[in-house]
């Protein structure tokens, strides 16, 4: 102590007594700063599990009296107290497997069009078009799937689309809403691959598709296929630009093209006039759900862990 | 305060320079310092002193540990974790590593200067008065007075008079270097550190702020890590050479220069290696 | 022989051709859709828009939007401020504090889950443990289920920005004495305020689209509640689907529904531009 005393006393003949005691005062706030802010970085991993703390709890009535049958029956019949998660979870991923069927070769293909093929005038306004068209909210797609593309599919393929909604057009619909998205950030990840590799193989005389497929795709194939698997957690989860179109069908449909439901839209559908037993239902297919898509985006992630992830 | 010679009672009498040594106080003195990131020490039982009032430079290939070993000089390195430390640094006869050491005081009496020029984002006027704010206290009037004298001193008051409150972020390189000697002159140190203050600037630049080290150390201890030996012989008083993490010779400038006593100082300065 | 006689060079060519080609169809089969969308939400909503659509309240027959977009508004800019806070706060930790501690890396991972949850989820999470406790949906509720969205965008934009500071600043700061919650006041807030922001503005224009997160908690209404978050709350999401679904059959609600439809992208693809607008002058 007397050494610092010592260091305190000699040199700086100008700082006063207030100056020292201000100086004391900082160190103290330091402390407290970092205990404040970690208490609220500390609020996420709290969050999380009060999360799944919540929805385990309330649908503990559910799980209770169904047990796993929940998970097998294949109807939802909320008249007579008879709940079968199955057509909604096949419901969730049918839609999701269709959208990323459809979305995966198109967004990929606009990716490499914008980083290989565009001139460059076009390049950063159809990219600020792309990010601008991910902010738009999925009600829109799913308004526009209800009035347009299911009387579209109606009139023009009649035997396939009877009703023009259904699991496909779901399908369809959320496809498009999860393109810019992937298309976004497969953009991102093939513009991590330096110049020089590009220009390395340009130099030995590739074509543009064989840049692609032999130096770029195989140097980001983990950031791409994360990019999908993070547009496949999203598309489970939507719900407003699936419920317009899906068709309610609370029974197990295993066609292509059946109405059905998803485990989203048929909490949207029948939660406010439930109670009870069907509530603490459908927050146990909210407690799937949440799993499904916990495991999805964890995957992802780790997909993702050398990208930019900047759209994660 | 304990008046020391400068490390010269190991030499003979020299033919060359027959002045008798001047009798100059020690600022800092080492003692059987070593530091080690993990496990690599990177630097070895080093044990020199630093003169007052006049510059000391650091010299040596890359890697040496001459930027590490006056990092310990501020102690900067506490910023990070896995480094530790064994022996002793006196700042006028108070080892700065000791338990009840008050860093933040420490490093308003050595002040750092780094190799990129680190303007802060805001404008010239605050980056100068940042450090005054912490420690006092400053009417209006005294604190320009102060940013004044300090951008005076070094050397930058004439081209920024007029641009006080524009973005220090928009000064040309060398500039942003003076305006961070500037911020770190404002804060009244006793010691000066430099860690390759001119590697990132131009010639001319470079120019300027060796001039300013030679003014500088009519009033504080400067030390200086360079990579660049003529600069070295330029400007400093005495030179110390590091290799590998431990201090090979620390001499007289001159004599360091025109009669080294080891001989890696020797191939090191006659450019057989580094 | 030259070499681009051969067959192999021309069928290289060829596969290229079909490929870029391909690329290129998958361009304007996806931009096609997306202005499809665009189209029909301008053509079916601009009709419905008129002066008095902002300031009549909802009602059965005809009325306006105005209460609704009132309520949006102000739920989306008080979920906006919390979770500013909350996020700034916990962004600047794993920033600044955290380091490669276990937690770190924990509650990075657990952000970048919240960050792509499904809305729906937490709409019940906030419904179980607000709603139910307090007997009543309430605006308050809708708020706090958007800020539980935009905490994981705040916390993610504030972390990346601070850490795109260099650490030779901080370096520098320390080296004049400066205590480290100075530091980052003055220096790294000062440097990432830009990032920040537009980070908090994006985040705001995602939050004012989201529908499923207030179907539990805020529900909807037909009242003018100006600062009155106690009990349902108007807004525009919720007005759009109830006037789609529910109120299908009354034509005069489902025009109003595509022009609320459209003030609502409006507005979100406004706010974007202005973010990217304003990171862009900044850097």
């Amino acid at each position: 102590m007397a050494t610092s005393n010592a260091i305190q006393a000699s040199g700086l003949g100008h700082l006063s007594d207030a100056a020292r005691k201000r100086l004391r005062r900082k160190a103290r706030i330091d402390v407290w700063f970092e205990r404040t802010l970690f208490a609220f970085a500390f609020a996420v991993l709290l969050l999380l599990g009060a999360i799944i703390a919540s929805l385990m709890l309330s649908s503990w009535p559910a799980i209770q009296r169904y047990g796993l049958d929940f998970l097998t029956e294949n109807r939802w019949a909320a008249n007579v107290e008879v709940f079968g998660a199955l057509p909604a979870i096949y419901g969730t991923l049918l839609t999701s497997f269709i959208a990323i069927v459809i979305a995966v070769p198109v967004s990929f293909g606009i990716a490499i069009f914008l980083t290989e093929r565009c001139p460059g005038f076009l390049r950063q306004p159809l990219s600020t078009l792309i990010e601008l068209l991910a902010g738009i909210p999925s009600i829109i797609y799913g308004m526009w799937g209800m009035e347009v593309l299911a009387p579209l599919l109606r009139t023009w393929f009649p035997t396939v689309f009877p009703a023009g909604t259904g699991l496909t057009t779901a399908g369809i619909i959320l496809a498009v809403m999860i393109i810019p998205f992937i298309t976004a950030v497969s953009r991102d990840v093939i513009n991590t691959v330096p110049a020089v590799m590009r220009e390395s193989a340009y130099g030995l005389g590739c074509t543009t598709w064989e840049v692609t497929r032999r130096v770029i795709l195989p140097s980001v194939k983990g950031g791409l296929v994360g990019g999908v698997v993070l547009g496949l957690g999203r598309a489970l989860g939507e719900t407003m630009a699936v419920t317009f179109v899906i068709g309610n069908n609370l029974f197990l449909n295993t066609t292509l093209t059946g109405q059905g439901t998803s485990i989203a839209a048929l909490i949207a559908n029948q939660f406010s006039e439930s109670d009870g037993t069907q509530r603490s239902a459908l927050l146990a297919l909210g407690l799937i759900l949440f799993l499904i898509t916990f495991a999805v985006l964890a995957f992802a992630r780790y997909l993702l862990r050398n990208s930019t992830g900047r759209h994660a | 305060m304990t008046a020391d010679i400068s490390l010269k009672q190991k030499r003979d009498a020299d033919p060359v320079d027959a002045t008798p040594a001047p009798q100059v106080a020690t600022k800092l003195r080492v003692d059987d310092l070593s530091l080690y990131y993990g496990k690599f020490q990177a630097l070895k039982n080093v044990s020199m002193e630093i003169p007052e009032r006049q510059v000391t430079a650091f010299i040596g290939p890359s890697g040496c540990g001459k930027s590490t070993l006056i990092r310990c000089f501020n102690r900067i390195h506490d910023l990070y974790e896995g480094i530790r430390t064994e022996g002793q640094i006196l700042l006028d006869d108070h080892d700065i590593y000791d338990s009840g050491v008050d860093l933040n005081l420490l490093r308003s009496r050595v002040g750092m200067v780094f190799q990129k020029p680190t303007p802060f984002p805001m404008s010239v006027f605050d980056n100068v008065a940042f450090g005054i704010r912490l420690y006092e206290k400053l009417s209006a009037r005294e604190l320009e007075e102060r940013v004044e004298w300090a951008l005076r001193k070094a050397a930058l008051w004439n081209e920024v008079k007029d641009k006080l409150k524009q973005s220090g972020q928009a000064l040309s390189g060398g500039q942003q270097q003076r305006l961070c000697i500037a911020r770190t002159i404002a804060v009244k140190p006793e010691v000066i550190l430099l860690d390759e203050p001119t590697s990132a600037l131009d010639p001319i630049s470079t120019g300027y702020i060796e001039d300013l080290i030679n003014e500088l150390k009519k009033d504080y201890t400067i030390v200086i890590v360079t990579h660049n030996m003529q600069q070295a012989a330029r400007i400093s008083d005495i030179t110390a050479f590091m290799y590998l993490g431990s201090l090979i010779e620390c001499d007289d400038t001159t004599r360091i220069f025109t009669q080294p006593k080891e001989s890696r100082t020797e191939d090191y300065i006659t450019g057989r290696y580094g | 022989m030259n070499i681009s006689q051969t067959p192999l060079y021309r069928r290289r060519k060829r596969l290229n051709q079909l490929v870029m080609l391909l690329c290129q169809l998958a361009t304007v089969i996806g931009f096609v859709f997306l202005f499809a969308i665009l189209f029909t939400l301008v053509t079916k909503g601009i009709g419905a828009i008129s002066p008095s659509t902002f300031v009549e309240r909802t009602r059965m027959t005809g009325g306006g939007l105005g209460n609704a977009i009132w309520g949006t508004f102000i739920m989306t800019c008080a979920a906006t401020l919390i979770g500013t806070v909350i996020g700034v706060a916990a962004g600047t930790w794993l920033a600044e504090y955290s380091g490669k501690g276990l937690m770190a890396k924990v509650i990075r991972f657990i952000n970048d889950i919240l960050l792509s949850a499904p809305s729906i989820i937490i709409g019940l999470f906030i419904y179980a443990v607000v709603v139910v406790p307090m007997g009543n949906f309430s605006g308050w509720a809708g708020v706090l289920a958007l800020t539980v969205i935009i905490v994981p965008v705040v916390i993610r934009s504030t972390e990346d920005m601070l850490r795109l500071i260099p650490n030779s600043l901080r370096e520098a700061a320390a080296a004049l004495g400066a205590h480290r919650w100075w530091i980052i006041v003055r220096v790294c807030y000062s440097g990432a305020r830009a990032g920040i922001l537009t980070g908090i503005l994006l985040g705001f224009a995602r939050i004012s689209g989201e529908t499923a997160p207030l179907l539990f908690t805020s529900l909807n209404s037909n009242q003018w509640n100006l600062f009155d978050l106690g009990s349902e709350m108007a807004n525009l999401p919720m007005t759009i689907y109830q006037n789609m679904t529910i109120n299908a059959f009354i034509p005069d609600l489902v025009a109003l529904a595509w022009g609320g439809a459209l003030i609502l992208t409006a507005a979100i693809l406004i706010l974007n531009i202005a973010a990217r607008y304003f990171s862009r002058q900044r850097s």
